[in-house]
């Protein structure tokens, strides 16, 4: 064998983990029925193909070579160490049964594994925090180290976290199962909540390591399309992919040089990313023609209206508050409700969307919530009404948690000063 | 797998109960025990007396301690409990959730721990 060969299938190899590791592990959690022996085997594997793919050649179906060859390490090693361990071999006898009674892999029952993978991981039984960590460190392949940086943690916690997530699995038998008919809708919803989280921790938080950021943003973008590819009518998941594109074809904008907020209005257009805008807005596109539309869909066609238009000016704010007056239909909230009076504003002028600001205001939840003060401020400002305009921006970064959004409302202060 | 379902509700609200209301509850507590049991899920069942019935029983250093009521106060008590045999967590869920308590209480659902047998 030629060193060049043995070069090429150790690249195939590392390829071919980065693209299917968590696709084979997924597939041998359902086979061998427990989290831990599916990495050990998996690992095992891949171990494998770097011994013998160099001289057997990249086999046709990598993934499911993988899978079989890491059945049949776990099975191996249950009878290795059933010598020093009696309840090992009860296991090796365990999975052999198994693999009598399911000795073939299709590639159909494979990408379910994946589906199973990510319903587990996401089951409401186990705490929302659980969940994400879960996820990140299962199905995404980040390490404890990563997931801790990312949410301000520490590596033994979230290990932890993993950890006991893992034995609830395991004691409570929460079933490795795509959820029936019935329970789709709910458990989907979880999903794509824990994605999104994952998206706007990425995405939104100021403080932590920016690398990692930027990994959890691409690492919940590449979750959205794995479940579309699996999931491709349900208009949710088109939504919240569309969505998450949208907000970040606008991440190299969103701050000055200098680290400061941008607003909307101030950002220079031209560099928003136009490949993700036009994969956005065919996605949401095909959510509308599903005819099954939720908030991320809607916010998506929200986000879409502001990505297509040239300034703020000319965006079409008649319809954006339109999808806004749906988005308080089917998920009303207060901070959708201030989102609509600010669209009001930009359409019919800052009284009528002061009015609105208002009379949410007044109908209290947003009392403790900077952004709701910060656009009253605005509104007041542009109608002149300087001191009343001064005591809400004042308001506001009292509530503001995050540095550069207190030091954007101090510069609003000192401009109306 | 076996799962031991605990039916925590206020028990101030069941004695506040008119009597059709606190009827037509029962009712319902008999329909599903009668239908999951003929399903086989339901492997047994009792409800309890309110708590002011309850003793604590506790030893510490060899000496017993007995005190009146349950350990703590909260605004939800035991007030019975299901042995259910269940698949899985999904199913024990499922057939949880059809306990009338669950729309005014809360269910807590807890495999049983099984203690391996030579």
């Amino acid at each position: 064998m030629s060193e060049s060969s043995t070069d090429d299938a150790r690249a195939a190899v590392e390829l071919i983990y980065r693209a299917e590791s968590r696709r084979v592990l997924a597939s041998l959690i359902r086979l061998l029925g427990d989290f831990d022996r599916a990495e050990e085997a998996m690992h095992d594997a891949f171990a494998a193909a770097l011994q013998q793919w160099p001289s057997s050649g990249v086999p046709a179906n990598p993934r499911a070579w993988l899978v079989s060859a890491g059945r049949f390490k776990a099975i191996d090693s249950a009878r290795r160490t059933a010598r020093f361990d009696a309840s090992q071999s009860l296991i090796a006898d365990m999975l052999e049964q198994r693999h009598a009674a399911q000795p073939e892999l299709d590639d159909e029952s494979l990408d379910d594994d994946w589906l199973r993978l990510i319903f587990t991981c996401c089951h409401p039984a186990l705490s929302p925090d659980a969940q994400i960590a879960l996820t990140l460190r299962e199905v995404c392949d980040l390490t404890t180290e990563q997931v801790a940086r990312a949410f301000l943690s520490t590596p033994p916690t979230i290990a932890q976290r993993i950890v006991r997530a893992k034995a609830k699995i395991r004691d409570a038998a929460i079933p490795y199962a795509i959820p029936t008919r019935a329970d789709m809708p709910d458990r989907l919803d979880a999903v794509l909540h824990v994605i999104y989280l994952v998206f706007t921790e990425g995405y939104s938080a100021t403080s932590g390591d920016a690398v990692v950021r930027t990994e959890l943003t691409r690492e919940s973008i590449r979750l959205g399309r794995l479940l579309l590819e699996l999931l491709p009518d349900e208009g949710e998941v088109s939504g919240l992919l569309a969505l998450m594109l949208l907000h970040d074809s606008r991440r190299a904008t969103r701050t000055t040089r200098a680290g400061e907020i941008a607003l909307l209005a101030e950002q220079d257009r031209g560099l928003w990313d136009r490949g993700e805008i036009a994969e956005g807005t065919q996605l949401v596109e095909r959510s509308m023609r599903t005819g099954r539309v939720g908030p991320y869909a809607v916010q998506a066609a929200i986000a879409a209206l502001h990505a297509e238009a040239v300034s703020a000016e000319t965006t079409d704010w008649a319809q954006i508050m339109g999808l806004y007056d749906v988005l308080l239909r089917i998920a009303p909230t207060p901070i959708v409700e201030l989102n609509r009076a600010v669209a009001v504003a930009m359409r019919d002028g800052a009284d009528a969307g002061l009015k609105l600001v208002d009379e949410a205001l007044a109908r209290g939840g947003l009392d403790s919530y900077h952004l709701a003060h910060a656009a009253r401020a605005d509104l007041l400002a542009q109608l002149g009404r300087r001191a009343d305009a001064l005591a809400a921006y004042e308001q506001a970064r009292a509530l503001a948690r995050l540095e550069p959004e207190r030091r954007f409302l101090e510069r609003r202060l000192m401009e109306l000063q | 797998m076996k799962y031991l379902c605990l039916i925590y509700e206020n028990e101030q609200a069941w004695a506040a109960m008119s009597q059709p209301d606190a009827d037509t509850m029962l009712k319902e507590y008999h329909a599903f025990t009668d239908g999951y049991t003929k399903s086989g899920h339901v492997l047994g069942s009792n409800a309890l007396q309110p708590t002011h019935t309850a003793t604590t029983v506790r030893v510490r250093n060899g000496k017993m301690s007995t005190t009146d009521g349950p350990f703590a106060e909260t605004r939800e008590q035991l007030g019975g409990y299901y042995l259910l045999e269940a698949k899985d967590l999904n199913e024990a869920i499922q057939i949880a959730a059809k306990i009338p308590g669950a729309r005014t209480g809360g269910i807590e659902v807890r495999p049983i721990m099984e203690f391996p047998r030579d």
